[in-house]
């Protein structure tokens, strides 16, 4: 038990722990199965979100094309599904049975070869990560070699965006165009449409996201983290102290991409669908805001910066279909002009000291009332050996003290 | 000129042209074993260009710089940091935003690989010497304090403690005194005499006075070329630096 309070009272655990029983208990005991597939929706974007604290918040690098990271996860997992939901059987209707029906409708005779491997379940759960890092890689050490950072890296980010969405709209017959990869139905045979299969890829995404946010804090903890803020702060230091600092960088956004990754593929698996609406340059934007309003220096803040803006998307449309988009610009615009570091940077500016202030108040109190107690006591004793003619039977005060304080010991 | 010597660096025929204008032009360079060199000389002389082309801040046009007779022209900063070449910036570059201790910490010379900084453990050895660097630089008090907080002062001592982290063989200070108070100069000039002891120094400084307490040997530049060297008595009586320098 000892331990366990310790445990809780390293920094960060606490809020990880308070997070994990939002997500895994409070949300399912609340919210029907609608309603929680939507949470695990936002929470896809959420990983994204975690990615940009290592990249962003901490490294000071700003990617405006994290929604390709996203988008090629998202579509990996797609194309293993969609496969899979390509059997000769169902499709027998088509030209050629047996290839995804986008294919057939764009004349293709037969499965590319570079779609092949991902009939494997392993490939495809492989290739999840490492196709988003490997573009990142690509990406990146490109420009951080040369030195190119700042806004002209976010520019180029962009541009990766565009030229992403571009290429799958355009590759209709190998991608599915505009339309993306829809009908996806069953993982190694397990239909994904259920109510109970949503709420256990609900659970898997949870886990997987806690899972995530324990390694952030670990990243965060370890001297790459450190290093991580000592580059942003002064770059030159940090190459004048031994280190190739264009390697962290690539890593720092090989990391980001490949958690976004996993986002999308989980995006993929419980919304049933990936289309390039989510690798372009607004979704990319809308989820660098993501982090900004939860906190760009916070992996939890982050989540909930995740939940709450997604969340106040839906119930704007829902409520104001003509207005939301307004009310969602007024909640971005308020969020980052009101707390530059978001609601993280909230807590810790303005709720984490009222809350000590307050229980350093409240353990005042507590010792003022023993203290009176203690006063009131001597103050009894005092009288009882004013009345008694002899000292010695009567308790002293001092006993009178030590009594009170051991009774109001907890 | 022979190619091995025994001097911890060996600059010759060196050469920076920026768009025609030549920082540093033809330019020979010999420090040796433990030994505190002071390179004066009005602004523009090539100074600082001089520190950034020895560190690899600055690519130079021709010529060579050899550390340990090694050639670093070809290496990048970082490799040559870690041969043992470490420098300080003009103005105070620390990490504004970390504590006094994880300004050393991170400067220690272990885990300077990307997975090597993931798996870096925080034992003994590494606080063993940052208290023990920490007391060099009088900061061993502060070491929780947020670096940003610091004095200027302390700032400049923080990032000279940052270097001693690394031991390196050369250490470059560009102005450690600048903007120091007299009591903060002393201190500094004793902390560079206690560091001069087993690694070669050099410095770059205005304060004639300051020079005259540290220094071995003193080097005039002036116009990217080396006008004179040798003791500060002689430097000083030499004709030449009296016309460009020491005469304003």
């Amino acid at each position: 038990m000892q331990s366990f309070k310790n445990l809780l009272k390293q920094p960060g655990v606490l809020s990880i722990a308070i997070l994990a029983v939002i997500l895994l208990v409070v949300f399912p005991a609340l919210l029907d199965n609608f309603r929680l597939n939507l949470v695990g929706k936002y929470l896809t974007y959420a990983f994204v979100a975690i990615g940009l604290v290592v990249l962003w918040g901490w490294g000071g690098i700003l990617s405006l094309g994290q929604g390709v990271f996203f988008g090629l996860g998202g579509y990996c997992m797609a194309m293993f599904l969609k496969l899979e939901a390509s059997d000769p059987i169902t499709t027998k209707i088509q030209s050629t049975p047996g290839i995804p029906d986008f294919m057939d409708w764009n004349q293709l005779t037969e499965l590319p070869l570079w779609w092949l491997p991902f009939k494997s379940l392993t490939f495809s759960l492989i290739a999840v990560i490492a196709v988003p890092s490997l573009l990142a890689f690509i990406v990146s050490y490109a420009m951080f070699k040369r030195r190119v950072g700042g806004v002209y890296f976010a520019i180029i980010t962009q541009a990766v965006a565009l030229i992403m969405t571009t290429l799958i709209i355009g590759m209709q017959g190998y991608t599915g165009g505009v339309n993306g990869m829809t009908d996806l139905k069953t993982m190694s045979g397990w239909d994904t449409r259920t109510d109970e299969a949503k709420i256990i890829l609900y659970y898997a995404c949870c886990l997987t996201l806690l899972l995530c946010v324990i390694a952030g804090t670990f990243i965060q903890r370890s001297k790459f983290g450190t290093l991580l803020l000592a580059m942003r702060d002064k770059e030159d230091r940090v190459r004048f102290s031994g280190y190739d600092v264009s390697m962290f960088k690539v890593a720092a956004f090989c990391l980001a991409a490949g958690v976004s990754g996993v986002g999308g593929a989980f995006f993929a698996l419980q919304v049933g669908f990936m289309s390039p609406s989510f690798v372009g340059i607004v979704p990319s934007i809308e989820l660098v805001i993501l982090c900004a309003v939860g906190g760009r220096l916070s992996l939890v803040g982050a989540v909930y910066g995740a939940l709450l803006v997604n969340a106040s998307k839906t119930l704007f449309s829902e409520n104001f279909p003509d207005l939301w988009l307004f009310l969602m610009a007024a909640l971005f615009i308020g969020v980052t002009m009101a707390f530059p570091y978001g609601l993280a940077g909230l807590f810790e500016s303005h709720i984490k000291p009222w809350w000590i202030r307050k229980s350093t108040e409240r353990r005042m109190i507590k010792q003022r009332l023993i203290e009176l107690e203690i006063e009131a006591a001597f103050e009894a004793a005092q009288e009882v050996q004013a009345d008694s003619a002899s000292a010695i039977a009567v308790p002293s005060a001092n006993d009178a003290a030590e009594l009170v304080i051991r009774r109001s010991a907890p | 000129m022979s190619s091995s010597t025994d001097f911890v660096l060996a600059i010759e025929d060196l050469t920076v042209s920026f768009d025609g204008f030549k920082a540093i032009d033809s330019l020979n360079l010999y420090v040796d074993k433990n030994e505190l060199r002071v390179i004066i000389g009005p602004n523009g002389a090539g100074k600082t260009t001089l520190l950034d082309m020895i560190c690899g801040r600055t690519r130079e046009t021709a010529g060579s710089i050899k550390f340990k007779n090694e050639e670093m022209t070809v290496l990048p900063e970082y490799a040559r940091v870690r041969k043992g070449i470490g420098r300080k910036f003009q103005t105070p570059s620390i990490y504004e935003n970390l504590s006094v201790f994880q300004n050393l910490e991170v400067s220690f010379p272990k885990g300077r690989s990307v997975f090597g900084a993931l798996v870096f453990k925080c034992d003994d050895e590494v606080k063993d010497k940052v208290s023990s660097v920490a007391r060099e630089i009088g900061l061993a008090d502060t070491l929780t304090t947020e670096a940003g907080l610091l004095s200027h002062g302390q700032k400049q001592w923080l990032e000279i403690g940052m270097l001693l982290m690394q031991e390196p063989e050369l250490l470059m200070l560009d102005e450690p005194i600048a903007g120091m108070s007299v009591r903060e100069r002393e201190l500094t000039a004793e902390l560079l005499k206690r560091i001069s002891n087993n690694r070669s120094v050099i410095v770059i400084e205005h304060d004639m006075e300051f020079v005259k307490k540290i220094a071995h040997k003193v080097t005039v530049m002036h116009q990217g070329k080396i006008l004179a060297e040798g003791s500060m008595d002689k430097v000083q009586s030499d004709p030449t630096v009296i016309e460009v320098y020491l005469g304003h």
